[in-house]
């Protein structure tokens, strides 16, 4: 892992589908890091999150080889779920050439010898790390989100007993005194990520700091979207095609972000995007925060 | 509670007093046991106004007191004509009392009590309100009586807290006879006021008693007296205990800050 | 002869319609810590519009019995009903959780002696007075924000401040918010801790004022603690002293305080300082 890293990210890249084609996983671990106990506890934590949509499943989250809010919660879902004919994709912010997404990838290649993708409709298992790509996603494939705080609640209600009871009883009024707070301060509701939903017209979920651009992908999505918080021990989970509503009032229904711009090297105009600083004398530009989206739509054009 | 007279002619007393007994237990001092009032009859028809006579200390404001459920009597019975019906006020629930209070039974005690700080207007409207009446009609009728008891109008919208005693008793007096209650109970209601307004409250009682009212007070000005008592009752302290009431007497503990 | 009258109220209970059936009732309620008993055989009804006063001093029982009968602690043994807006009397306890929340937040109120209890220190007035509307399912931003002005207005604070944290108001600002968000749902029956303990008494004054008009106005029932028998004068119908976790009188408020029977309410009168 420590190796790896070291290594320029085009290089070890190369590396990585070599180990994958020709030597297999890394003998010193078992397949995929976690021992298989601990995959099928969290796999029957991931099953009770599948069937509460939702829901927070606690699990006994392990220590990683890699710090916390580096997407041990993630990962380690990931790892219980992959299979050795599985291609997995890893994007950080949408991108895939990142440093903590490059780190996902070769830990997996290590570990578990899978084959990776850059491409999102080749992988059939996407750990994601605050964005949910472009291109819909199938049946076929699982998405799984990194999440740093999954209790939406947290922001207004600090004791975990009492947000713990108002998922129970449903008692979400909390989540628009937020939102209504945001209106007040800001004019509009401000939230931009982690913007709260209603999943399943039960549980509000915080579907981890995605940009509120990606709600309308998570509402009835065809794959199966996995949620891992490592650090706060907890598994949620939307099972496909289920609905989800982003919460709002009627007088200031929910809205996603939308650019004047383009994106800069693709000319794309309804994804989202990054602003770029260029130089050190303000120069800036917009790019698309999903890069394969980006480089595919540009290839396609040249 | 409630008495098996329902159909009660017009003319059958609004108020009445059955051999009722009041003392007084010290417990902080000793326990000594003061009797006040013992086997005191009364009967008020419509129309009638009973004064109560007898010296400082003789109870009689106990009576009152006793009459409107503020004091608790150890015995007897204290009937009320209330909704048609005569309801013993001694030992009835408290809820029963308030309603006849709100409805029933009018109170002027001889001091305003302490009461909240706001405006003189709303003070007196405010037991009309209660029963319901619109509060423009309501802070009509405080108007004229405010008017009537000679309230300069710049005074209406302040709190009577700052008003002189003569001004807080005419306050007192429009508190309660804004509303027509059938029964009513007057503690010295003329005691601090110049001749005008005494004349006033002399009027405002002969019109209560116009239209069929009961009426029990305690007169010590004689020509008031004369101008609206329809009859005499006279208290006394049961023997042995002659000086005793006054340590408890009403115009100390009305004195208390609360 | 309260006990002969419950007693006679409970047995005339089935096929009562319910302006017969009091607010609250309690029955029999005592509560212990750790064998140390705090409230002893209370048995109380509160009647609609009714506001009662428990009065006693530090360690008498009174709050612990508020919070029995508040559904905030639970007691050991004894009823306490509740009539809900069915017109059904229903006991506090035996509520399912869910239930006896949506109670809480809804036809009760609980204004607390300290107002940080009760408010929410971190976001706004607006957003306080806001949340019980929301909770009982207010989704236009427009409306819940006006009806918060108007509530600020009714408390008389400035609605220019709408906005402002409530940890930037005075105590009796936070109290009159506390207020605010209590009553905005209109409940129908509300829990007073000292409700103007801790304060100025220039401001407890004004405080009480707004309160005593307010219950008023709304015909609200109340059950009131406090050691102080000026303010249980003011606000209160009834009152109920409370000695070493037992009720040792009752009655209406002016003939309790001026005509008490019982040694130690005889005890509490007589210990106001004249002013």
């Amino acid at each position: 892992m420590t190796q790896s890293a070291q290594k320029n990210p085009a290089q070890s890249e190369a590396v990585e589908h070599g180990h994958a084609d020709k030597i297999g996983p890394d003998p010193n671990y078992n397949f995929a890091y976690l021992d298989e106990q601990t995959k099928r506890m969290i796999r029957r934590a991931i099953l009770k999150a599948v069937a509460i949509p939702g829901y927070q499943v606690p699990f006994a989250s392990r220590e990683m080889p890699m710090p916390y809010g580096w997407g041990t919660g993630g990962v380690q879902v990931t790892a219980s779920i992959l299979g050795p004919d599985d291609v997995l994709k890893v994007i950080d912010q949408g991108a895939d050439d990142t440093t903590n997404a490059v780190s996902i990838r070769q830990f997996f290649v290590r570990t578990a010898a899978v084959e990776t993708t850059e491409h999102t409709e080749e992988a059939s298992i996407i750990q994601t790390r605050h964005r949910i790509p472009e291109k819909p996603l199938s049946e076929d494939q699982i998405l799984v989100y990194q999440v740093p705080i999954p209790e939406p609640l947290r922001f207004l209600e600090p004791r975990e007993s009492e947000t713990r009871k108002m998922h129970a009883l449903g008692e979400y009024g909390l989540m628009h005194v937020k939102l209504y707070e945001d209106i007040a301060t800001h004019g509009h509701i401000a939230t931009t990520y982690a913007y709260p939903v209603k999943v399943n017209s039960h549980y509000i979920m915080d579907p981890s700091p995605t940009p509120k651009f990606d709600n309308p992908k998570m509402h009835r999505m065809p794959a199966l979207q996995l949620f891992g918080a490592g650090r706060e021990k907890r598994i949620y989970a939307i099972p496909p095609h289920t609905a989800v509503y982003s919460l709002d009032f009627e007088d200031h229904p929910f809205e996603i972000q939308q650019w004047e711009q383009s994106c800069e090297l693709c000319g794309a105009e309804n994804t989202f995007l990054d602003e770029v600083v260029t130089d050190d004398r303000g120069g800036r530009m917009f790019v698309c925060s999903d890069s394969d989206h980006c480089n595919r739509k540009r290839e396609a054009a040249e | 509670m409630t008495g098996d007279m329902s159909d009660l002619k017009p003319t059958a007393p609004i108020i009445q007093v059955r051999n009722l007994h009041k003392s007084f237990t010290l417990h902080t001092q000793g326990g000594i046991k003061l009797d006040v009032l013992s086997s005191t009859d009364l009967s008020v028809a419509p129309g009638d106004c009973v004064a109560l006579m007898g010296p400082s200390g003789a109870g009689k404001s106990t009576v009152l007191r006793c009459l409107y459920g503020n004091y608790l009597p150890q015995s007897g019975a204290v009937l009320i004509r209330h909704k048609g019906r005569m309801t013993n006020l001694v030992g009835a629930e408290p809820r029963v009392v308030l309603a006849l209070r709100r409805e029933t039974l009018g109170y002027v005690s001889q001091f305003l009590r302490v009461i909240p700080r706001i405006a003189s207007i709303d003070l007196v409207s405010e037991p009309l309100i209660t029963l319901g009446v619109e509060p423009e009609a309501a802070r009509e009728k405080a108007a004229t009586l405010l008017t009537r008891l000679r309230i300069p109008t710049r005074h209406w919208d302040l709190a009577p807290a700052t008003f002189s005693g003569g001004e807080q008793q005419r306050i007192n007096i429009a508190r309660t006879m804004v509303v027509d209650y059938p029964a009513l109970l007057l503690d010295e209601p003329t005691a601090s006021l110049d001749a005008d307004n005494r004349q006033t409250v002399i009027e405002l009682i002969l019109e209560a008693r116009d239209r069929g009212a009961a009426v029990v007070g305690i007169f010590h000005d004689e020509e008031v007296r004369d101008a609206v008592c329809t009859h005499r009752h006279h208290v006394a302290a049961p023997d042995g205990n002659r000086d005793a009431p006054d340590t408890v007497d009403s115009e100390d503990r009305q004195d208390l800050a609360i | 002869m309260t006990q002969t009258d419950r007693t006679r109220a409970h047995m005339s209970q089935a096929g009562t319609p319910a302006s017969e059936l009091p607010l609250l009732r309690v029955t029999e309620l005592a509560k212990s810590y750790g064998g140390l008993p705090a409230c002893r055989d209370v048995s109380f009804d509160l009647w609609p519009g009714e506001i009662l006063a428990v009065v006693g001093e530090s360690g008498s029982g009174k709050t612990t019995l508020l919070k029995c009968i508040s559904a905030l602690l639970s007691c050991d043994t004894g009823q306490i009903e509740y009539l809900m807006r069915d017109g059904v009397m229903r006991d506090i306890h035996a509520l399912s959780e869910a239930e006896r929340r949506f109670l809480m937040r809804t036809d009760w109120g609980f204004v607390h002696q300290n107002p940080r209890e009760g408010l929410r220190m971190r976001v706004s007035a607006g957003a306080n007075i806001a949340e019980r509307m929301i909770a009982v399912g207010a989704r236009n931003y427009g409306k819940i924000r006006g009806a918060a002005e108007n509530w600020m207005d009714r408390v008389e604070l400035d609605s220019a401040r709408l906005d402002h944290q409530p940890n930037t108001f005075s105590g009796g600002m936070q109290q009159r918010l506390q207020i605010a968000r209590n009553l905005v749902t209109h409940p129908r029956l509300v829990f007073m801790d000292e409700p103007t303990g801790g304060l100025d008494v220039s401001v407890q004054a004004r405080l009480l004022d707004l309160l005593r008009s307010l219950v008023t106005k709304l015909q609200l029932s109340a059950v009131l603690v406090t050691h102080d028998l000026a303010v249980a004068r003011l606000l209160s119908h009834r009152i109920m002293v409370m000695q070493g976790g037992e009720v040792v009188e009752t009655g209406l408020t002016d003939q309790v305080l001026d005509d008490p029977q019982h040694p130690y309410s005889q005890m509490l009168v007589s210990s106001i300082l004249p002013v």
